[in-house]
């Protein structure tokens, strides 16, 4: 078994946190992972992506050039990335902020509300929670409460009382990919 | 061993170093080895005895390095490439007057200011001494953070052991990338008491005054002095040689390649193994001394081999010295920051095959 991710979006939007999250939760569970963000001369605001890749083998490389999976949070990245991804590959994309569908017909593209959902429940910042519980709806490679035990590992005490927020947030985003 | 934990190659380098016992670090920022220093700044000064110093330059950081290491300590600097080539007059120094430290390169693309995305073309560089003068570093590559932790604690012990500097040369993928990483309990094994170490010297102290030096005016000393230099030199080829072989015995096509490109190499010999072609693969990890044993006993039954790099084809050359003429030694190359992919690697392994029917 092996799941590579390519998540993208603009820094800020918390792609680089479902990654970790992602790998965290899979190592926990005993699988052989690794992240790799882009790096470069950034900028706050600009582009920001991580490839993330789970696997019960040894990871050969852990760069994502032909995505499987894509996880696109906004819309210069749906631009960039959907004309790489891997035929019949699954494209979960945030409908918040893209207002176009992706240029291809032969991968399977799921939209979901991330900011909208997220502003429902009462915390704009848990869009990337939304769009990761839709991850795990999508793709079953963790399970939701594997990524809140890597989530309150990442949080640590102080920031303890956002963990159920943050639970609602992935719980919805899962139901909104069903 | 302790908890599993999700690392950054870089952090987790910093990390391995402090329990390795490193409680000097100098160096000066360049991408994409900045996690080290930020990760030292932040942890340094809550160590014992701790000291983090952000130099002005990375020749003052290098000859900060000497300072140290002359006084006995533990010390490391890092860098990556262009800042590395800054440093190499100092590492001539500290070779010369035979001290221990480690150099952590992350190689990005070069030459001059080149790229900040992964490269190996400092293989030159790193094994070849790198500044002026007769001289060797051992140099350690990993091909994983978990490695990476393992190598930089044994650069400090390597180190110590030699009085030479040891370079861990990684690049950008491994400094970036977070992997699992198991923090072993390092346990310092029974080294050289530094008793050439100027650690202050008082009239009736009862030693010599410890000199730290390499400037031998007379050529004639200056020959012994090289010559002491390689007959430790000879010692690290004898016992310091480190690879890894995997499914050599019966490969037709022996793929050599270090670092990230043989992270790749392995799944591609995968892949071609379940093609029906017989891949192998040699994993130099010390890149100095070469490891030219596996090589030389798979050109015994091996039709080629295939080195890849990230680079325009260095270590190349020292496979076909291994191989020494007796099988055609074919190269594929990456470079300017792109890593090669599993695709590429098949595809020229396949030729290979067409070529040798």
């Amino acid at each position: 078994m092996e799941a590579q991710f390519l998540i993208a979006g603009f820094g800020g939007q918390g792609v680089l946190l479902i990654g970790q999250l992602l790998a965290k939760a899979a190592m926990h569970d005993g699988m052989n992972v690794s992240w790799m963000p882009s790096y470069g001369p950034e900028m706050r605001g600009g582009e920001a992506n991580c490839a993330v890749v789970i696997s019960d083998e040894p990871i050969g490389s852990p760069l994502v050039t032909e995505p499987p999976i894509a996880v696109i949070m906004n819309k210069p990245s749906m631009l960039k990335f959907a004309p790489t991804m891997e035929q019949g590959g699954l494209m979960l994309y945030n409908s918040s902020l893209i207002d176009i569908e992706p240029d291809r017909k032969d991968i399977t593209a799921v939209a979901i509300d991330c900011n909208g959902i997220a502003e429902k429940l009462g915390n704009a910042r848990t869009a990337n929670m939304v769009m990761l519980g839709a991850i795990i709806q999508r793709t079953g490679v963790i399970s939701i409460d594997s990524a809140m035990e890597a989530l309150k590992a990442t949080f640590g005490p102080k920031k303890e009382h956002l963990l159920p927020i943050n639970r609602a947030a992935m719980e919805a985003g899962a139901e909104a990919a069903k | 061993m302790g908890q599993k934990m999700l690392m950054k190659g870089n952090e987790a380098i910093a990390e391995a170093a402090i329990q390795a016992g490193c409680r000097f670090f100098f160096g000066y920022p360049i991408t994409p080895q900045n996690q080290i220093p930020e990760y030292m700044s932040k942890r340094m000064p809550k160590v014992e005895g701790g000291c983090f110093l952000q130099a002005e330059s990375e020749v003052a950081a290098i000859n900060m390095v000497y300072g140290a290491a002359g006084a006995g300590a533990r010390v490391m600097t890092s860098s990556s490439s262009p800042g590395i080539s800054l440093k190499q007059e100092g590492i001539s120094y500290i070779v010369g007057a035979e001290l221990p430290c480690v150099i952590v390169n992350m190689v990005r693309g070069g030459p001059g200011l080149g790229s900040i995305q992964p490269a190996q073309s400092d293989y030159y560089q790193s094994t070849r001494g790198g500044g002026h003068g007769d001289y060797r570093m051992l140099v350690l590559a990993p091909s994983s953070v978990q490695e990476a932790v393992e190598l930089t604690q044994q650069a400090f012990d390597l180190a110590d052991k030699y009085r030479n500097p040891v370079l861990v040369m990684g690049d950008g993928l491994i400094g970036q990338m977070m992997e699992p990483v198991e923090m072993p309990e390092y346990v310092k094994p029974e080294l050289p008491e530094k008793t050439w170490a100027a650690t202050g010297w008082k009239p009736g102290c009862g030693r010599e005054r410890a000199v730290i030096n390499s400037l031998y005016i007379d050529p004639s000393v200056l020959e012994q002095h090289n010559r002491k230099l390689f007959a430790k030199y000879a010692v690290m080829e004898r016992e310091e040689c480190r690879w890894q072989e995997e499914m050599t015995d019966d490969a037709d096509f022996v793929i050599v390649a270090y670092g990230t490109t043989a992270r790749i190499a392995r799944s591609a010999m995968r892949k071609l193994r379940d093609k029906g072609i017989k891949a192998g693969l040699i994993r130099p990890i010390t890149l100095w001394p070469f490891p030219n044993a596996p090589i030389q006993k798979a050109a015994e039954h091996a039709k080629a081999f295939l080195t890849v790099e990230m680079s325009m084809g260095q270590m190349v050359d020292d496979v076909r010295l291994a191989v020494n003429g007796k099988k055609p030694v074919e190269f594929y190359g990456r470079t300017g920051g792109i890593v090669p992919t599993v695709r590429e690697i098949v595809e020229q392994i396949e030729n290979m095959a067409k070529e040798a029917k």
